[in-house]
């Protein structure tokens, strides 16, 4: 395929991880922010050609994983009523809240539906009058366009039965919180290249001063991944952190500004709770007051709540890169796809599901 | 062959009085007489079926038998590559022949929902019919159930298959050894993104159409001409991803299969990259994964290659150890990998 299979070339990849194995002479702990790479490296097996100095750890960067426990059971209370038609992209469906998932409630008769993109929700709400269409709105600042557009034309259209359960977040809040965290092992970043495709890199160049690490934007197929490491590594070498973008066939400086403008005209930047991880602050987009109106947790009186997340899952410190999958005593028995006990074995993006789908047996494989 | 109508793709409905399926149709009375009689009796006419008793009754080849059954519950009834009704009959001939055996006959049960148009209806009849002409089997009992709109999907079907078994030992994963070639039958994953693509009305340049097809004269060609076949798996649901775990699982065995082998289309390939989909997790319903012994390996591939089904088989990897059931993936960039069965339903994921 076109623009992708240029990206997964063998010879290319080996030669690509030769250099950095005659680059690396010390220890180096990379962290990739978004699941996207997470599930790129498992599945590749890219981390098998990288030397074993090299530590990469997996970021907090899927929003289904980070996404509450409240805001999912709000989410399973609304799509429970018999008048809303439910609608979310697919793999928020499988999510556990703390009874049920989406799956579930749709089982019971719930009109839960897997949309893919946000404005199909829009059309369903107008093709369904009568009913109270939800979308349920996740994501980085990669989906943030499409969700604001949804409410730009819902505004626009002048629907009435048509709200959002919103719960998106923020990449470099999460970078800041990681990096000022005493506990922090992250010694360079692999930026989300698609992330930056929207918002660009113009945020990043601070937070690489600041906290003196290096952040390469890198995309999502081995041969970004490996450049993007590559990069990282030849920065720690020599002392520098910079601010590098790898996936310049994707991102500018400045990113997509009129998608960046529709961000700001629907949203504003609110604190938000991550799952695992807790609240950062400034790190979410919630609705503006302008289009209030459209906010689902207002419309259907989804009472706040506080929700423990299950003891035993460490899936917290997985996503602050403190703990290995597989280092968690509940992985792969008591904590799999099919009965997760954190959001991270849950996502296709999660860092759990990706070690249990690819990397069960570590040694097996070799 | 016992069929007195032409085959003709637009055979014209014999019912014309009632343009739907109502419940007096499944109620034992007059009209369901004549639904059985006009339709079903008309279109899978053959002796057996003719004499119209609760039960058919033929004779049995001497040997071994093999019987199966599957239900069929696609939306929509029809989509590019096939219907509800050809599927029926591939499918169920497709499981008898992955057991080494030749398909002889075939029950269908028909669950219809009230309201289904009966030029619907007819149009699956006639799939199956012309179907079963073409995979020389005949459809000789079934049963018809209507239920009430919105307590069914417009249609499901069952078939059930027996076939007389020509391999001379055993078809089974238990058979499959270290050093035993995988051969796969085709490109793979047509059948689940051609029905993704129209449920979710996905556009794409044009459209995917589904692999669905019989395999059974492919295995038939293969034990004619005397191919050691271990064990055979069509490619249905969880796709070769299922397939190869649940025989590993099965026989005790490690298996390594190479993804660069691995036939994908272009088209199928771009589709599962937009919907975050495995190509290796769709459904096929005319793919099979065989496991030779190694030294009819290559002279397998090349039987399979004369049929137009499976012009496109070839060997993606092969069974390398005994005791720790693992099926390893050796990734397009030289590293290695579990590949794992799906976890429940594919869901698209969302960036």
């Amino acid at each position: 395929m076109k623009f992708l299979d240029e990206y997964r070339d063998a010879d290319l990849a080996q030669r690509i991880a030769r250099e950095i194995h005659r680059a690396t002479t010390r220890p180096w702990s990379i962290m990739e922010v978004c699941g996207g790479q997470t599930h790129a490296i498992v599945k590749f097996g890219i981390d098998e050609l990288l030397p074993k100095s090299l530590t990469l750890i997996h970021g907090p960067g899927c929003p289904v994983c980070v996404t509450p426990l409240e805001i999912i059971d709000r989410a399973l209370e609304i799509a429970a009523k018999p008048e809303v038609i439910f609608t979310s992209f697919g793999d928020m469906l499988r999510v556990p809240g703390s009874t049920t998932d989406l799956l579930s409630v749709k089982a019971q008769g719930g009109d839960v539906r897997i949309v893919y993109s946000p404005l199909d929700a829009v059309k369903l709400a107008e093709q369904n009058p009568a009913k109270e269409v939800v979308f349920f709105g996740v994501g980085f600042e990669t989906t943030a366009p499409a969700t604001a557009m949804a409410v730009f034309q819902a505004a626009q259209k002048g629907l009435r039965n048509f709200s959002m359960l919103i719960s998106h977040v923020l990449v470099p809040p999460a970078i800041e919180a990681l990096m000022s965290s005493p506990n922090c092992r992250v010694q360079a970043f692999l930026a989300a290249g698609h992330v930056c495709t929207v918002m660009g890199y113009e945020e990043y160049p601070p937070l690489a001063a600041k906290y003196r690490v290096p952040i390469v934007v890198t995309g999502f197929e081995p041969l970004d991944i490996l450049q993007g490491v590559l990069s990282c590594v030849q920065q720690l070498e020599s002392g520098r952190a910079e601010v590098e973008n790898q996936y310049a066939r994707s991102v500018r400086r400045e990113g997509n500004r009129p998608a960046q403008e529709l961000i700001k005209a629907v949203f504003q930047v609110v604190p938000r709770k991550w799952r695992g991880v807790g609240e950062i602050p400034q790190s979410g987009l919630g609705l503006r007051a302008a289009y209030a109106t459209f906010d689902a947790e207002k419309r259907f009186g989804v009472a706040e709540r506080a929700v423990e997340e299950p003891a035993e899952c460490l899936s917290g410190l997985v996503l602050q890169g403190l703990k290995k999958p597989h280092e968690c005593p509940a992985f792969g028995t008591r904590c799999t796809p099919e009965h997760p006990l954190g959001a991270t074995m849950v996502s296709s993006e999660g860092a759990c599901a990706a070690y249990y789908r690819y990397r069960r047996q570590p040694a097996a494989t070799t | 062959m016992h069929l007195k109508r032409e085959l003709s793709p637009s055979c014209p409905l014999p019912l014309q009085q009632y343009p739907h399926v109502l419940m007096a149709h499944g109620g034992g009375g007059k009209l369901m007489h004549q639904l059985l009689e006009n339709v079903f009796g008309q279109a899978f006419s053959n002796p057996i079926l003719d004499a119209r008793h609760d039960a058919a009754q033929f004779a049995v080849p001497p040997g071994r038998l093999a019987m199966t059954t599957d239900s069929y519950v696609v939306r929509p009834l029809f989509f590019p590559g096939g219907d509800i009704g050809s599927m029926a009959v591939h499918g169920t001939v497709n499981d008898l022949a992955m057991a080494g055996a030749r398909p002889l006959y075939l029950s269908s049960g028909f669950i219809i929902e009230e309201g289904l148009p009966m030029e619907t209806l007819w149009r699956v009849v006639c799939s199956m019919r012309d179907t079963a002409h073409r995979c020389g089997v005949q459809i000789i009992t079934g049963d018809t159930k209507v239920v009430d709109k919105g307590k069914g999907d417009g249609l499901f079907l069952n078939t059930t298959g027996i076939g007389v078994v020509e391999a001379s030992s055993a078809i089974a994963p238990q058979n499959v050894q270290p050093g035993d070639v995988v051969l796969v039958s085709g490109d793979l994953g047509r059948h689940g993104m051609a029905i993704m693509a129209v449920r979710e009305g996905l556009q794409f340049e044009s459209a995917i159409e589904s692999d669905s097809a019989p395999v059974h004269e492919i295995v038939l060609d293969l034990l004619e001409s005397g191919i050691e076949i271990h064990c055979l798996r069509d490619l249905t649901r969880g796709g070769l991803a299922s397939a190869l775990n649940e025989i590993a699982e099965a026989a005790r065995v490690r298996m390594l299969v190479e993804e660069k082998l691995i036939p994908v289309r272009e088209d199928v390939h771009a589709a599962c990259e937009m919907l975050g989909l495995d190509a290796l997790h769709v459904a096929n319903e005319g793919r099979f994964v065989a496991f030779v012994a190694d030294r009819d390996a290559a002279r397998a591939v090349d039987i399979m290659r004369r049929h137009e089904v499976s012009a496109g088989a070839i060997a993606v990897g092969r069974v390398t150890g005994q005791h720790e059931p693992l099926v390893v993936l050796k990734s397009r960039i030289g590293a290695s990998r579990i590949l794992d069965m799906p976890s429940g339903e594919q869901l698209p994921r969302i960036c």
